[in-house]
Protein backbone atom coordinates (compact mmCIF):
# COMPACT_ATOMS: atom_id res chain seq x y z
CA UNK A 1 0.00 0.00 0.00
CA UNK A 2 0.90 3.84 -0.95
CA UNK A 3 0.17 6.87 0.75
CA UNK A 4 -0.58 8.27 -2.60
CA UNK A 5 -3.20 5.57 -2.56
CA UNK A 6 -7.40 7.13 -1.27
CA UNK A 7 -6.78 4.72 2.20
CA UNK A 8 -4.61 7.42 4.25
CA UNK A 9 -7.29 6.60 6.71
CA UNK A 10 -7.95 2.85 6.32
CA UNK A 11 -6.58 1.40 9.55
CA UNK A 12 -4.64 -2.39 9.18
CA UNK A 13 -6.87 -4.73 10.28
CA UNK A 14 -6.66 -9.03 10.52
CA UNK A 15 -8.01 -11.58 8.10
CA UNK A 16 -9.01 -13.84 10.54
CA UNK A 17 -10.50 -10.88 12.51
CA UNK A 18 -12.10 -9.56 10.00
CA UNK A 19 -13.44 -12.75 8.85
CA UNK A 20 -14.64 -13.71 12.21
CA UNK A 21 -16.43 -10.64 12.41
CA UNK A 22 -18.31 -11.58 9.12
CA UNK A 23 -18.89 -15.08 9.83
CA UNK A 24 -20.67 -13.79 13.12
CA UNK A 25 -22.74 -11.64 11.15
CA UNK A 26 -24.48 -14.66 8.92
CA UNK A 27 -27.89 -15.61 9.98
CA UNK A 28 -29.35 -16.87 6.49
CA UNK A 29 -27.26 -19.41 5.86
CA UNK A 30 -25.36 -17.22 3.40
CA UNK A 31 -22.54 -18.98 0.86
CA UNK A 32 -19.49 -17.97 1.86
CA UNK A 33 -16.37 -18.79 -1.18
CA UNK A 34 -12.63 -18.78 0.20
CA UNK A 35 -10.11 -18.24 -2.10
CA UNK A 36 -6.89 -20.08 -2.39
CA UNK A 37 -4.50 -20.19 0.82
CA UNK A 38 -5.15 -17.72 3.83
CA UNK A 39 -7.60 -16.67 2.92
CA UNK A 40 -9.75 -19.88 2.99
CA UNK A 41 -7.46 -20.69 5.92
CA UNK A 42 -8.64 -18.00 7.97
CA UNK A 43 -12.42 -18.78 6.78
CA UNK A 44 -11.82 -22.95 8.01
CA UNK A 45 -10.32 -21.27 11.28
CA UNK A 46 -13.80 -18.86 11.68
CA UNK A 47 -15.24 -22.07 12.24
CA UNK A 48 -16.56 -24.47 9.70
CA UNK A 49 -20.52 -23.92 8.38
CA UNK A 50 -22.07 -26.18 5.93
CA UNK A 51 -22.49 -23.34 3.65
CA UNK A 52 -18.62 -22.71 3.13
CA UNK A 53 -16.66 -23.65 0.24
CA UNK A 54 -12.57 -24.02 0.11
CA UNK A 55 -10.65 -23.49 -3.22
CA UNK A 56 -7.37 -25.60 -3.00
CA UNK A 57 -6.36 -24.30 -6.32
CA UNK A 58 -7.71 -22.41 -9.41
CA UNK A 59 -6.01 -18.82 -8.22
CA UNK A 60 -8.12 -15.76 -9.21
CA UNK A 61 -11.53 -17.82 -9.37
CA UNK A 62 -13.36 -16.88 -5.62
CA UNK A 63 -15.56 -14.08 -7.50
CA UNK A 64 -16.20 -16.57 -10.56
CA UNK A 65 -17.41 -19.50 -8.50
CA UNK A 66 -19.34 -16.92 -6.16
CA UNK A 67 -21.20 -15.57 -9.24
CA UNK A 68 -21.91 -18.85 -10.42
CA UNK A 69 -23.81 -19.92 -6.97
CA UNK A 70 -25.29 -16.78 -6.76
CA UNK A 71 -27.02 -16.91 -10.40
CA UNK A 72 -28.06 -20.21 -9.29
CA UNK A 73 -29.27 -19.29 -6.19
CA UNK A 74 -30.82 -15.64 -6.09
CA UNK A 75 -32.76 -15.80 -2.92
CA UNK A 76 -29.42 -16.74 -0.89
CA UNK A 77 -26.62 -14.30 -0.36
CA UNK A 78 -23.24 -15.06 -1.59
CA UNK A 79 -20.02 -13.84 -0.04
CA UNK A 80 -16.57 -13.94 -1.84
CA UNK A 81 -13.44 -14.03 0.14
CA UNK A 82 -10.28 -13.24 -2.25
CA UNK A 83 -6.51 -11.74 -1.70
CA UNK A 84 -5.18 -9.11 -3.55
CA UNK A 85 -2.85 -11.18 -5.51
CA UNK A 86 -5.61 -13.45 -6.38
CA UNK A 87 -7.84 -10.85 -7.95
CA UNK A 88 -4.96 -9.81 -9.57
CA UNK A 89 -5.06 -13.13 -11.80
CA UNK A 90 -8.44 -12.30 -12.62
CA UNK A 91 -9.61 -8.61 -12.76
CA UNK A 92 -11.61 -9.12 -15.75
CA UNK A 93 -14.06 -10.82 -13.71
CA UNK A 94 -15.25 -7.50 -11.88
CA UNK A 95 -16.68 -6.48 -14.97
CA UNK A 96 -18.17 -9.83 -15.88
CA UNK A 97 -19.89 -9.23 -12.55
CA UNK A 98 -20.64 -5.61 -13.23
CA UNK A 99 -22.58 -6.11 -16.21
CA UNK A 100 -24.61 -8.99 -14.62
CA UNK A 101 -25.65 -6.67 -11.34
CA UNK A 102 -26.26 -10.07 -8.93
CA UNK A 103 -28.02 -8.26 -6.39
CA UNK A 104 -26.88 -11.01 -3.78
CA UNK A 105 -23.24 -10.84 -4.19
CA UNK A 106 -20.49 -9.41 -2.01
CA UNK A 107 -17.45 -8.96 -2.73
CA UNK A 108 -14.29 -8.80 -0.04
CA UNK A 109 -11.04 -8.36 -1.18
CA UNK A 110 -8.10 -8.75 1.68
CA UNK A 111 -5.26 -6.31 0.69
CA UNK A 112 -1.89 -6.99 2.01
CA UNK A 113 0.11 -6.15 -0.88
CA UNK A 114 1.87 -9.53 -0.85
CA UNK A 115 1.69 -12.61 -1.72
CA UNK A 116 1.93 -13.77 2.14
CA UNK A 117 2.02 -17.82 1.70
CA UNK A 118 4.75 -17.53 -0.78
CA UNK A 119 7.23 -15.81 1.51
CA UNK A 120 5.73 -12.39 1.55
CA UNK A 121 6.90 -11.16 -2.19
CA UNK A 122 5.39 -7.90 -2.94
CA UNK A 123 2.09 -8.25 -5.88
CA UNK A 124 2.82 -6.23 -9.07
CA UNK A 125 -0.11 -3.90 -7.24
CA UNK A 126 1.64 -2.96 -4.28
CA UNK A 127 1.71 1.02 -4.02
CA UNK A 128 0.90 1.77 -7.34
CA UNK A 129 -2.59 0.56 -8.30
CA UNK A 130 -5.92 0.85 -5.81
CA UNK A 131 -8.38 -2.03 -5.49
CA UNK A 132 -11.00 -0.09 -5.29
CA UNK A 133 -10.34 2.39 -7.94
CA UNK A 134 -10.02 -0.90 -10.01
CA UNK A 135 -13.12 -1.89 -9.12
CA UNK A 136 -15.41 1.32 -9.56
CA UNK A 137 -13.61 1.25 -12.79
CA UNK A 138 -14.88 -1.84 -14.08
CA UNK A 139 -18.15 -0.77 -13.17
CA UNK A 140 -18.73 -1.95 -9.81
CA UNK A 141 -19.89 1.64 -8.03
CA UNK A 142 -20.83 -0.11 -5.05
CA UNK A 143 -16.78 -0.69 -3.92
CA UNK A 144 -15.44 1.02 -0.74
CA UNK A 145 -12.19 0.38 1.42
CA UNK A 146 -13.09 -0.91 5.06
CA UNK A 147 -12.46 2.15 7.56
CA UNK A 148 -11.58 -0.10 10.42
CA UNK A 149 -13.42 -3.12 11.91
CA UNK A 150 -16.78 -1.24 12.83
CA UNK A 151 -16.92 0.44 9.58
CA UNK A 152 -16.25 -3.12 7.98
CA UNK A 153 -19.51 -4.29 9.76
CA UNK A 154 -21.62 -1.41 8.64
CA UNK A 155 -20.37 -2.04 4.68
CA UNK A 156 -21.20 -5.41 5.28
CA UNK A 157 -24.57 -4.58 6.99
CA UNK A 158 -25.61 -2.41 3.90
CA UNK A 159 -24.09 -5.12 1.37
CA UNK A 160 -26.80 -7.65 3.39
CA UNK A 161 -29.57 -5.62 2.23
CA UNK A 162 -28.31 -4.35 -1.11
CA UNK A 163 -29.82 -4.67 -5.08
CA UNK A 164 -26.84 -4.29 -6.20
CA UNK A 165 -23.41 -6.39 -6.25
CA UNK A 166 -20.87 -5.24 -3.34
CA UNK A 167 -16.88 -4.94 -3.07
CA UNK A 168 -15.49 -4.27 0.42
CA UNK A 169 -11.80 -4.10 0.78
CA UNK A 170 -9.84 -4.30 3.45
CA UNK A 171 -6.46 -3.18 4.68
CA UNK A 172 -4.78 -6.34 6.28
CA UNK A 173 -1.52 -6.93 8.20
CA UNK A 174 1.18 -9.60 6.90
CA UNK A 175 -0.30 -12.42 9.39
CA UNK A 176 -0.30 -15.62 7.82
CA UNK A 177 -3.87 -17.65 8.47
CA UNK A 178 -4.78 -19.00 11.50
CA UNK A 179 -6.14 -22.26 10.61
CA UNK A 180 -5.28 -25.15 7.64
CA UNK A 181 -8.35 -25.98 5.65
CA UNK A 182 -8.88 -29.84 5.25
CA UNK A 183 -7.89 -30.77 1.65
CA UNK A 184 -10.44 -33.22 0.59
CA UNK A 185 -11.88 -31.85 -2.62
CA UNK A 186 -14.58 -34.24 -2.81
CA UNK A 187 -16.14 -33.86 0.76
CA UNK A 188 -15.54 -29.67 0.46
CA UNK A 189 -17.49 -29.93 -2.36
CA UNK A 190 -20.73 -32.13 -1.35
CA UNK A 191 -20.84 -30.69 1.93
CA UNK A 192 -21.58 -27.37 0.44
CA UNK A 193 -24.03 -28.57 -1.58
CA UNK A 194 -25.91 -30.15 1.03
CA UNK A 195 -25.73 -26.61 3.01
CA UNK A 196 -27.16 -25.05 -0.35
CA UNK A 197 -29.79 -27.74 0.07
CA UNK A 198 -29.39 -28.82 -3.29
CA UNK A 199 -28.68 -32.29 -2.17
CA UNK A 200 -29.23 -34.67 0.75
CA UNK A 201 -26.56 -37.21 2.29
CA UNK A 202 -26.93 -40.28 1.17
CA UNK B 1 -20.03 -31.05 -56.36
CA UNK B 2 -18.76 -27.49 -55.78
CA UNK B 3 -18.43 -26.68 -51.90
CA UNK B 4 -18.18 -23.32 -51.30
CA UNK B 5 -15.47 -21.95 -49.37
CA UNK B 6 -15.46 -22.35 -45.84
CA UNK B 7 -18.79 -24.44 -45.67
CA UNK B 8 -18.65 -28.25 -45.43
CA UNK B 9 -22.00 -30.29 -46.20
CA UNK B 10 -23.35 -30.82 -43.35
CA UNK B 11 -22.83 -27.38 -42.27
CA UNK B 12 -24.88 -26.34 -44.92
CA UNK B 13 -28.08 -28.31 -43.90
CA UNK B 14 -30.75 -25.83 -43.02
CA UNK B 15 -31.27 -23.29 -39.75
CA UNK B 16 -32.65 -24.16 -36.89
CA UNK B 17 -32.63 -27.24 -34.88
CA UNK B 18 -31.96 -28.72 -38.02
CA UNK B 19 -28.60 -26.92 -38.04
CA UNK B 20 -25.67 -27.78 -35.75
CA UNK B 21 -26.13 -24.91 -33.83
CA UNK B 22 -29.67 -25.91 -33.35
CA UNK B 23 -29.23 -29.39 -32.38
CA UNK B 24 -26.57 -27.89 -29.38
CA UNK B 25 -28.87 -25.28 -28.39
CA UNK B 26 -32.43 -28.22 -28.25
CA UNK B 27 -30.06 -30.61 -26.39
CA UNK B 28 -28.74 -27.92 -23.82
CA UNK B 29 -31.96 -27.05 -23.36
CA UNK B 30 -33.18 -30.83 -22.94
CA UNK B 31 -30.62 -31.36 -20.34
CA UNK B 32 -31.49 -28.54 -18.25
CA UNK B 33 -28.43 -26.73 -18.64
CA UNK B 34 -29.43 -23.08 -18.46
CA UNK B 35 -26.38 -20.93 -17.75
CA UNK B 36 -24.15 -20.77 -20.55
CA UNK B 37 -20.90 -18.23 -20.51
CA UNK B 38 -18.28 -18.04 -23.18
CA UNK B 39 -15.59 -16.77 -25.08
CA UNK B 40 -16.42 -15.85 -28.57
CA UNK B 41 -15.18 -17.62 -31.76
CA UNK B 42 -15.97 -16.85 -35.46
CA UNK B 43 -17.84 -20.04 -35.70
CA UNK B 44 -19.71 -20.07 -32.71
CA UNK B 45 -21.57 -16.81 -33.49
CA UNK B 46 -24.96 -18.50 -34.97
CA UNK B 47 -25.32 -20.51 -31.64
CA UNK B 48 -24.12 -17.66 -29.17
CA UNK B 49 -26.75 -15.59 -31.40
CA UNK B 50 -29.54 -17.91 -30.90
CA UNK B 51 -28.61 -18.60 -27.21
CA UNK B 52 -28.89 -14.91 -26.58
CA UNK B 53 -32.41 -14.45 -28.31
CA UNK B 54 -33.95 -18.10 -26.44
CA UNK B 55 -34.91 -16.93 -22.71
CA UNK B 56 -34.17 -19.88 -21.28
CA UNK B 57 -30.77 -19.21 -21.41
CA UNK B 58 -28.29 -17.25 -18.96
CA UNK B 59 -25.85 -16.72 -21.65
CA UNK B 60 -22.37 -13.73 -21.51
CA UNK B 61 -19.35 -13.49 -22.30
CA UNK B 62 -16.52 -13.86 -19.82
CA UNK B 63 -13.05 -12.23 -20.06
CA UNK B 64 -11.15 -15.29 -19.61
CA UNK B 65 -12.62 -18.97 -20.70
CA UNK B 66 -11.21 -20.28 -17.12
CA UNK B 67 -13.44 -17.44 -15.30
CA UNK B 68 -16.40 -19.32 -17.44
CA UNK B 69 -15.27 -22.86 -15.66
CA UNK B 70 -15.47 -21.11 -12.69
CA UNK B 71 -18.97 -19.98 -12.87
CA UNK B 72 -20.59 -22.85 -13.96
CA UNK B 73 -18.55 -24.95 -11.47
CA UNK B 74 -20.07 -22.59 -8.50
CA UNK B 75 -23.18 -22.70 -10.29
CA UNK B 76 -23.74 -26.98 -10.31
CA UNK B 77 -23.28 -26.41 -6.62
CA UNK B 78 -26.32 -24.40 -6.48
CA UNK B 79 -28.27 -26.33 -8.58
CA UNK B 80 -28.11 -25.21 -11.58
CA UNK B 81 -26.49 -26.41 -14.95
CA UNK B 82 -24.39 -24.77 -16.94
CA UNK B 83 -21.84 -25.23 -19.80
CA UNK B 84 -18.80 -23.43 -21.65
CA UNK B 85 -18.30 -22.29 -24.84
CA UNK B 86 -14.85 -21.59 -26.26
CA UNK B 87 -12.26 -22.01 -28.85
CA UNK B 88 -9.21 -24.17 -29.32
CA UNK B 89 -6.77 -21.24 -28.01
CA UNK B 90 -9.38 -20.66 -25.29
CA UNK B 91 -8.95 -24.16 -23.92
CA UNK B 92 -5.11 -24.10 -23.93
CA UNK B 93 -5.85 -21.74 -20.81
CA UNK B 94 -7.54 -24.67 -18.43
CA UNK B 95 -5.28 -26.96 -17.56
CA UNK B 96 -4.95 -25.30 -13.97
CA UNK B 97 -8.08 -25.12 -13.64
CA UNK B 98 -8.94 -28.48 -14.67
CA UNK B 99 -6.62 -29.97 -12.81
CA UNK B 100 -7.56 -28.26 -9.60
CA UNK B 101 -11.28 -27.65 -9.66
CA UNK B 102 -13.21 -29.29 -12.02
CA UNK B 103 -11.52 -32.35 -11.67
CA UNK B 104 -10.69 -33.23 -7.66
CA UNK B 105 -14.29 -31.66 -6.98
CA UNK B 106 -15.83 -33.63 -8.89
CA UNK B 107 -18.02 -31.45 -11.22
CA UNK B 108 -19.16 -32.12 -14.57
CA UNK B 109 -17.86 -29.67 -16.30
CA UNK B 110 -19.33 -29.42 -19.67
CA UNK B 111 -17.02 -27.66 -22.33
CA UNK B 112 -17.75 -26.85 -26.03
CA UNK B 113 -14.63 -26.74 -28.04
CA UNK B 114 -14.85 -24.97 -31.41
CA UNK B 115 -11.71 -26.66 -32.70
CA UNK B 116 -9.15 -24.15 -35.04
CA UNK B 117 -6.10 -25.45 -36.37
CA UNK B 118 -6.80 -27.87 -38.12
CA UNK B 119 -8.51 -28.98 -41.73
CA UNK B 120 -7.12 -25.57 -43.77
CA UNK B 121 -6.08 -23.54 -40.41
CA UNK B 122 -4.21 -20.02 -41.82
CA UNK B 123 -2.59 -19.17 -38.48
CA UNK B 124 0.45 -20.91 -37.57
CA UNK B 125 0.10 -20.60 -34.20
CA UNK B 126 -3.42 -21.94 -34.02
CA UNK B 127 -2.51 -25.29 -35.80
CA UNK B 128 0.20 -25.53 -32.86
CA UNK B 129 -1.99 -24.56 -30.05
CA UNK B 130 -4.55 -27.05 -30.98
CA UNK B 131 -1.67 -29.69 -31.07
CA UNK B 132 -2.01 -29.51 -27.42
CA UNK B 133 -5.42 -29.82 -26.70
CA UNK B 134 -5.80 -33.62 -26.73
CA UNK B 135 -2.71 -34.85 -25.07
CA UNK B 136 -3.99 -32.18 -21.99
CA UNK B 137 -7.62 -33.69 -22.14
CA UNK B 138 -5.58 -37.52 -21.98
CA UNK B 139 -3.27 -36.41 -19.31
CA UNK B 140 -6.04 -35.89 -17.03
CA UNK B 141 -7.98 -39.18 -18.21
CA UNK B 142 -10.64 -36.48 -19.38
CA UNK B 143 -13.60 -37.70 -21.70
CA UNK B 144 -13.78 -35.90 -25.25
CA UNK B 145 -15.06 -36.51 -28.44
CA UNK B 146 -14.15 -35.19 -31.72
CA UNK B 147 -17.36 -34.32 -33.23
CA UNK B 148 -17.29 -34.37 -37.36
CA UNK B 149 -20.55 -35.73 -38.45
CA UNK B 150 -23.88 -33.79 -38.10
CA UNK B 151 -26.02 -37.07 -37.77
CA UNK B 152 -23.91 -38.28 -34.92
CA UNK B 153 -23.95 -34.48 -33.12
CA UNK B 154 -27.48 -34.98 -31.08
CA UNK B 155 -26.04 -38.45 -29.67
CA UNK B 156 -22.78 -37.41 -28.67
CA UNK B 157 -23.57 -34.45 -27.59
CA UNK B 158 -26.72 -35.74 -25.77
CA UNK B 159 -25.18 -38.93 -24.08
CA UNK B 160 -22.15 -37.24 -23.00
CA UNK B 161 -23.99 -34.42 -20.94
CA UNK B 162 -25.72 -37.36 -19.41
CA UNK B 163 -22.75 -38.99 -18.62
CA UNK B 164 -21.17 -36.03 -17.24
CA UNK B 165 -23.52 -35.26 -14.77
CA UNK B 166 -24.35 -38.65 -13.89
CA UNK B 167 -20.66 -40.00 -13.01
CA UNK B 168 -19.41 -35.97 -11.93
CA UNK B 169 -16.79 -35.86 -14.48
CA UNK B 170 -16.10 -32.90 -17.00
CA UNK B 171 -16.84 -33.68 -20.85
CA UNK B 172 -15.26 -31.85 -23.89
CA UNK B 173 -17.03 -31.92 -27.39
CA UNK B 174 -14.97 -30.57 -29.45
CA UNK B 175 -17.02 -29.02 -33.41
CA UNK B 176 -14.65 -30.19 -35.74
CA UNK B 177 -14.61 -27.91 -39.39
CA UNK B 178 -16.06 -31.21 -40.75
CA UNK B 179 -19.50 -29.96 -38.58
CA UNK B 180 -19.46 -26.39 -38.30
CA UNK B 181 -17.62 -25.37 -42.11
CA UNK B 182 -14.72 -24.04 -39.94
CA UNK B 183 -12.54 -20.63 -40.10
CA UNK B 184 -11.30 -19.81 -43.76
CA UNK B 185 -8.71 -17.08 -44.63
CA UNK B 186 -11.17 -14.76 -46.22
CA UNK B 187 -13.35 -14.07 -43.06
Amino acid sequence: MSAKMNTGNTKVMNRFDVTSRLIAKLKHEEAVIGGIGNTNFDLWAAGHRPQNFYMLGSMGLAFPIALGVALAQPDRRVFALEGDGSLLMQLGALSTIASLKPKNLIMIVMDNGIYQITGAQPTPAAGVADIVAIAVGSGLSNSAWAADEEDFERLVETAMSATEPHLIAVRIDDKPGVGTTRRDPVQIRERFMHGLGVREPL
Amino acid sequence: MVIAEGTSPQATQGTGERSWHGIVLQTLKRNEISLVPYVPDRVLTPLITSLHADPFFTTFATAREEEAVGIVSGAWMGGRRGAVLMQTSGFATLANVLASLAVPYQIPLIMFVSERGTLGEFNYGQSLVCRTMRPVLDSLALEHHTITRFDELEFIADRSIKQAVTTQAPVALILNPLLTGGKTFDK
